[in-house]
């Protein structure tokens, strides 16, 4: 059985300007130990779709799905106080920006035992003791002092390893990454990446690497989901959408990284995600689309089969019958 | 912590120099001669008028009297009072009890009801609770405190007969002075019996409570107002933080939430705004002081002000701002117990 299954993901927001859909029908099957990315620039709703899951968006947003089930519990249904038994234990999360997740006005001490006491039930000692062997396993140097300092006394790679810990103290089947690494200098983030693999294969928890970079899916991911507007635009696994995406968008991302640049500068996708206001009327890609047509801007695409990455695209690119021919 | 002591410690100096240029020139400048007040009508020969003013050394230059007044204040003596001719160090330390209750009283109400009617509000964004307080903070916060005073007079005092309108204590009451505060005096005096069924309570410390809960409410409603609508605004601001998405995240429950995690981060700048609440509780009970007859320094300074007194007014407005600064000290040592950023710097 599937450990996360989600169908047809909407989320809406009420806001002062009328209803707005940040996540448009989003699908995401992941088993146990899967590490799954999901690629998209900043406003594609990646964070929208993972928050709704953790029943952590604000009473503003409308969630609907035809299915949502984790670990046998059904998400859509379930009761905020069985909900509160599962998140930040079977199934966590961490943030984008490490610096101002954690309380300022507690000890990261603090913060850790906390989980543990709540979930666990665990007495003083074994709290301390787990927290010392957390801080280790995510590599922070002297666990035992670094237990009574504060958030803003330490680094934002330190903070992030914090969060990390706290996130699989419980020893969580599922992890969810919201881009842990976009606040880090170059040289953490690789560290910080790296943590998360080691972690995910030592402990064999499924990891869904929510991230803006292609570059950071390479090394991590199995399965690739590409997410624009609200929707999922393709997915397929690392090494194929590398070699033949099929979704123009996708292209266009990796085409956007630094080691597939063919000039100096790199080349970026011009203009931006599209907001509340601008969303097109037909393909939410099309303004930005260098193969865009006619019926592009007209109609919305359909969603293609897996042969295609399930590619929502009029013209889906680098089918196999083009090559050949 | 002690560097930071010793630094807000150092900022003292210049600011008491302030104050008492201040309550020096403050009462210099109001129109009306102090010896003239004291003649009264009956008026005074000239000879008499330029006699008393080498006394009191007004026929000196400006510079010369503030440095005559600083040179006493460095030793401790504040003068004289012209009125009752008793020390104003003294006189000051008699009343100050009477005020500091009052505005103990006044700022723990205020307090006790602001901090979690803000917290309920805050939860209840936008629904009935929210709305309600909100309206009935802003019109605590604009009412006119002796109007304000007066309805509450005529609603207890007059209507229902609950309470005294003013003073300190019943004048059929006498016990020995031990702290000052009447309430925990007229405790040590004995005497009070209580008895539920029917209720009865009597006594000096129930005649020191009855006369203590107006002025109390009085004095308590604007920072009540103000208390509920900062720890609202601060609630909602840090209920938006990434932290808290965090502490949600982990799965904790919603009151460890508000509690824990988002109160005492909303309690930074609330703390600051109480500090600055009851430097001017000491300040301003004047108003209700002077409507209740609450013999405290606030009725002491409108008095003495009446009079030209000018030792007592300069010396007990420059007592009050220390007052105020040590209180402002004090919510800085607070403010970095609970603040751990500002405990490290
Ligand atoms: N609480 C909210 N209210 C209204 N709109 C929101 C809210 N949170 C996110 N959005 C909107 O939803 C869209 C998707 O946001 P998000 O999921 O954060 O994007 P991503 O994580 O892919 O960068 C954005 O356009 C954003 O403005
Ligand atoms: S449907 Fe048209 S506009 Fe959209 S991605 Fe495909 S080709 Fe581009
Ligand atoms: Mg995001």
């Amino acid at each position: 059985m599937a450990l996360l299954e989600v169908r047809n993901l909407s989320v809406d927001f009420e806001t002062t300007s009328g209803r707005f859909r940040a996540v448009d029908g989003f699908d995401l099957t992941l088993d146990p130990g899967d590490i799954t990315a999901v690629v998209g620039e900043s406003g594609s709703g990646k964070s929208v779709a993972f928050l709704a899951m953790m029943g952590l968006l604000p009473w503003t947003a409308t969630i609907t799905s035809d299915v949502m089930k984790f670990d046998g519990n059904d998400l859509r249904s379930i009761t905020p106080r069985s909900r509160r038994q599962i998140i930040g234990k079977d199934m966590s999360m961490i943030f984008q920006e490490p610096m101002t997740s954690l309380n300022p006005c507690y000890t990261v001490g603090f913060q850790i035992k906390e989980a543990l006491r709540i979930h666990l039930g665990m007495d003083r000692k074994a709290r301390h003791a787990r927290a010392i062997e957390l801080f280790e396993q995510v590599g922070i140097p002297a666990p035992e002092t670094r237990l009574s300092t504060f958030p803003h006394q330490m680094s934002g790679g330190m903070n992030q390893r914090v969060m990390i810990a706290m996130a699989i103290a419980c020893k969580p089947k599922m992890l969810i990454a919201d881009e842990p690494t976009t606040a880090l200098d170059v040289t953490i983030q690789a560290q910080i990446l790296e943590l998360l693999t080691s972690l995910q294969e030592e402990t064999g928890m499924a990891l869904v690497l929510i991230t803006h970079d292609m570059g950071v899916v390479a090394e991590t991911a199995q399965q690739v989901s590409v997410q624009y507007a609200g929707q999922k635009c393709e997915q397929q696994e690392v090494t194929a959408l590398f070699e033949r995406p099929h979704h123009p968008y996708t292209a266009a991302l990796l085409a956007a990284l630094p080691e597939r640049a063919t000039t100096k500068h790199l080349p970026t996708i011009p203009g931006v995600v599209p907001g509340q206001f601008d969303r097109p009327k037909g393909c939410m890609f099309a303004p930005r689309c260098s193969i865009a047509t006619e019926l592009c801007h007209t109609t919305p695409p359909p969603v293609g089969g897996a042969e295609i990455g399930f590619a929502r695209c009029h013209t889906p690119i680098n089918l196999k019958a083009e090559e050949e021919a | 912590m002690l560097n930071f002591l010793l630094s807000r410690l150092m900022t003292f100096i210049p600011t008491f120099i302030g104050v008492t240029l201040i309550s020096f020139s403050f009462i210099r400048v109001l129109p009306g001669d102090p010896i003239i007040v004291m003649a009264g009508e009956r008026g005074m020969s000239d000879e008499r008028y330029a006699e008393l003013r080498a006394q009191f050394g007004f026929d000196q230059p400006l510079v010369s009297q503030y440095w005559d007044y600083m040179t006493g204040v460095l030793q401790g003596d504040l003068g004289t009072s012209f009125v009752t001719k008793k020390p104003v160090f003294d006189e000051f330390f008699a009343l100050f009890p009477a005020t500091l209750e009052l505005s103990l009283c006044a700022i723990t109400l205020a307090i006790l009801l602001g901090i979690p009617a803000g917290v309920i509000a805050a939860i209840n964004r936008g629904k009935f609770f929210d709305r309600a307080l909100m309206s009935s903070a802003l019109v605590g916060y604009s009412m006119p405190i002796f109007w304000w005073a007066l309805l509450m007079i005529i609603f207890f005092s007059g209507w229902l007969q609950w309470t005294p309108v003013s003073g300190r204590i019943s004048l059929m009451y006498f016990f020995d002075d031990v702290t000052g505060f009447m309430l925990i005096d007229s405790l040590l005096a004995g005497g009070n019996s209580i008895s539920l069924f029917p209720f009865e309570a009597d006594g000096p410390f129930f005649s020191a409570l009855s006369h203590l809960v107006l002025p109390t409410i009085v004095l308590a409603t604007i920072p009540l107002a103000v208390i509920a609508r900062q720890t609202r605004s601060a609630m909602l601001e840090v209920l938006g933080e990434d932290y808290i998405r965090t502490a949600r995240a982990k799965g904790l429950p919603p009151s460890r939430i508000t509690y824990v995690h988002a109160l005492r981060n909303a309690m930074i700048p609330v703390i600051t705004v109480i500090g600055l609440l009851v430097g001017t509780l000491l300040a301003g009970a004047i108003l209700t002081e002077t409507i209740f007859s609450w013999p405290g320094i606030g009725k002491w300074m409108v008095d003495s002000i009446y009079r030209r007194d000018y030792p007592v007014v300069q010396g007990g407005l420059m007592l009050i701002a220390v007052m105020v600064m040590v209180v402002n000290l004090t919510v800085d040592v607070l403010y970095g117990l609970i603040n751990p950023k500002i405990r490290k710097s």
